[in-house]
Parts: structure tokens; C-alpha cells; sequence
């Protein structure tokens, strides 16, 4: 794994950051890279409340505000922003007020790295409009002094439409590590888990090379 | 929260009746159904903090429940209402969960505006 200066995490859910890419921030954070998580919403409109319910749609901003917290302590991210937006809103935020929001962190953090989702190809539409948002903030500079853009994509047609992922990074040092930040976003993950835990204990090889296999694609700009 | 009692809820709904009150209603299947299962439409609304007043308000069904109230000038109603609560600021919330429970649709009953 290339050295990093600084890394920016950018990604509009509390636990985005858990599936695809704990285990590169946990790396990087271990050889002593910093890491930023910018982090846009609080996952107000998740539809995870327990089963039966131990929290409501109103309380639930201020649990995931918790579990992000604590994802991000046992990540070790020393740098976690909240950016205030309202989730399942941000494709419908003003596009140059969100770009400018990436560009003033990219001024004030001077990353080498950016992660976030592959516009287009990231399922929900706030995870393409937050990715299209950083790609707006990088090609705002100079093709060379852009830093690296990682994309994180799993759209049924990813593969199809962007080839392979030319980073798949093998996590699995880290491996409980990643397993306890996604357990940290208890009110989302509990039922997955809880499904997911006769396989993890069978050390089932499809569970585990989901969680060890992190896939990004570097972003190929047109501009 | 808890599952429907119909005559509290029915109580609760009387309270906020003739008054202005702000409503947070929304239907979703999630934004991952279609990913899911490509034959599946999705859909779903929402609107936050609707200012109103409605003079009739009524829950009725069997389980899960459907709660409609009728204004001056319109309605509002919601279907597959599981579960209520009255929350610490008096907001009356109201939210149906599926099978798996996770939350399908709600509406909730404010004297105050929603964060």
C-alpha cells in the first residue's frame, strides 16, 4: 500500500464507511497516516429500529450519531466531521454549495488520497450524489495537483460498466478490527450480523472474502 | 415503542385535534429494493413538517392500522401503523414496521416543528 500524506474519507451515511473501507482506514491509521472521515448526514431516514423497535424515527439520528462516534474511535480516526446534511437529500442539495463544502476541506487537509462512491454505480442516490460532489471538488483543480480518487462501487452492473476494481485490497489483519466497527453501528448492522453469525463462526470463505476483500476504483477523469 | 392500543391512540389523536400541529409523514421500501430485486418498483414519499389543522382524526383496522385525518381543505392518512409512542417533547408518533422490522411508513404528530 502506497504511503499516504493525509487521507480523506468522504461518504453521506454513519456506517458507509464500515462495510467498503474499515479495514483500509484501520490500516492506514496503523502505519500512521491521518485519516479525516467527512462524514454528510446522520442516517435520519435509516429503517433499522430494532426488532422490536428500541428506538423511533426521531431518536434515531441521535443513536447513529453515537455509533459513528464509536466506529470512528475503534478505527482510531482522530478527525471525524459531521456535516450536517439530511440524508436521502443530498441529490437534491445545491450542487455548488456541496461541491464547495469538498473543496474547503481539500484546501484545509491537502489529502494525497480521497475515498468515496463511484457516481453512478454506488445504488443510493445519496452515495452517487456525494461521489459526484467530490469528483466536482477534484477537477476543480489542476490535473496535477489533484490528489487520488478511490471509488467505492456495487451497483448490479459495476463490474459490467467499469471493468474489475484495480485496487483489492486484502484486509484481513484487521479483520476484528473491521468486524467491531461495523458491530459499533448496532442499530443498522445487529439483524445482519445476527443472520450473518453461523457462517462467520463456520468461517464460511464467501462471508469472510466479503469483509477481508476491499475493491476500489480509481477514478478516471473525463475533465 | 409500543404496539398500537387503539383507544390511547385514538385519545392522542383527539388531543391534537382543532390545533396547529406539524406532521412528518413517509412511506419507503428503502433505497436498496430495486438493487435487490431489479422487478421490484420503488417508491415512497415523504414530507416533513407540514403545518396544519385537521378537525376529525380517526385509527381504525385490525392490525396493523390506518390512521386518517381530515382537514378543512384535505386529508392526510397513513396505512400499516404498528406502533406508537408519545415522545418526551408530547409528539405523538406513529410508525408501522414490516416482518422484519424494519420501518415502512410514518406519521407523526407534533405541537412543535421537527428537527
Amino acid at each position: 500500500m502506497e504511503k499516504e500524506r493525509h487521507v480523506l474519507v468522504v461518504f453521506p451515511h454513519p456506517d458507509d464507511e464500515a462495510f467498503g473501507v474499515s479495514g483500509t482506514i484501520a490500516t492506514y491509521i496503523k502505519s500512521g497516516t491521518p485519516v479525516t472521515y467527512a462524514c454528510l448526514t446522520l442516517g435520519e431516514m435509516g429503517r433499522n429500529m430494532g426488532n422490536p423497535p428500541f428506538t423511533n424515527r426521531e431518536n434515531l439520528p441521535k443513536i447513529r450519531k453515537q455509533e459513528l462516534q464509536e466506529a470512528a474511535r475503534i478505527l482510531g480516526i482522530q478527525d471525524l466531521r459531521m456535516l450536517g446534511y439530511r440524508d436521502k437529500t443530498i441529490e437534491f442539495e445545491d450542487e455548488e454549495k456541496l461541491t464547495n463544502t469538498i473543496s474547503s476541506l481539500i484546501d484545509e487537509l491537502n489529502p494525497s488520497l480521497i475515498i468515496t462512491f463511484y457516481p453512478g454505480y454506488s445504488v443510493h442516490p445519496d452515495h452517487d450524489a456525494t461521489g459526484a460532489a467530490v469528483v466536482r471538488a477534484v477537477e476543480k483543480l489542476p490535473a496535477a495537483a489533484r490528489p487520488k480518487l478511490h471509488c467505492v462501487a456495487f451497483s448490479n452492473d459495476c463490474v459490467e460498466k467499469l471493468g474489475e476494481a484495480d485496487i483489492i485490497r486484502d484486509i484481513s489483519p484487521v479483520f476484528e478490527t473491521k468486524l467491531a466497527a461495523i458491530k459499533a453501528h448496532r442499530s443498522q448492522t445487529e439483524q445482519m450480523l445476527a443472520d450473518m453469525s453461523e457462517k462467520l463462526k463456520n468461517q464460511d470463505p464467501q462471508v469472510l472474502a466479503w469483509i477481508n476483500n476491499e475493491r476500489f476504483w480509481t477514478y478516471k477523469f473525463t475533465k | 415503542m409500543e404496539f398500537v392500543d387503539v383507544k390511547r391512540v385514538q385519545d392522542l389523536i383527539n388531543h391534537f385535534a382543532n390545533k396547529d400541529v406539524y406532521i412528518h409523514l413517509e412511506t419507503t421500501n428503502g433505497a436498496y429494493a430495486t438493487h435487490y430485486d431489479q422487478s421490484f418498483f420503488s417508491a415512497g414519499a415523504y414530507i416533513r413538517n407540514a403545518l396544519v389543522r385537521y378537525e376529525l382524526g380517526k385509527i381504525t383496522g385490525n392490525g396493523p392500522y390506518r390512521v386518517g385525518l381530515k382537514m378543512n381543505i384535505g386529508w392526510i392518512y397513513a396505512e400499516g401503523i404498528t406502533h406508537f409512542e408519545i415522545d418526551e417533547l408530547g409528539r405523538l408518533l406513529l410508525a408501522g414496521h414490516d416482518h422484519k422490522g424494519k420501518l415502512a411508513v410514518a406519521l407523526e404528530i407534533s405541537p412543535t416543528p421537527f428537527e
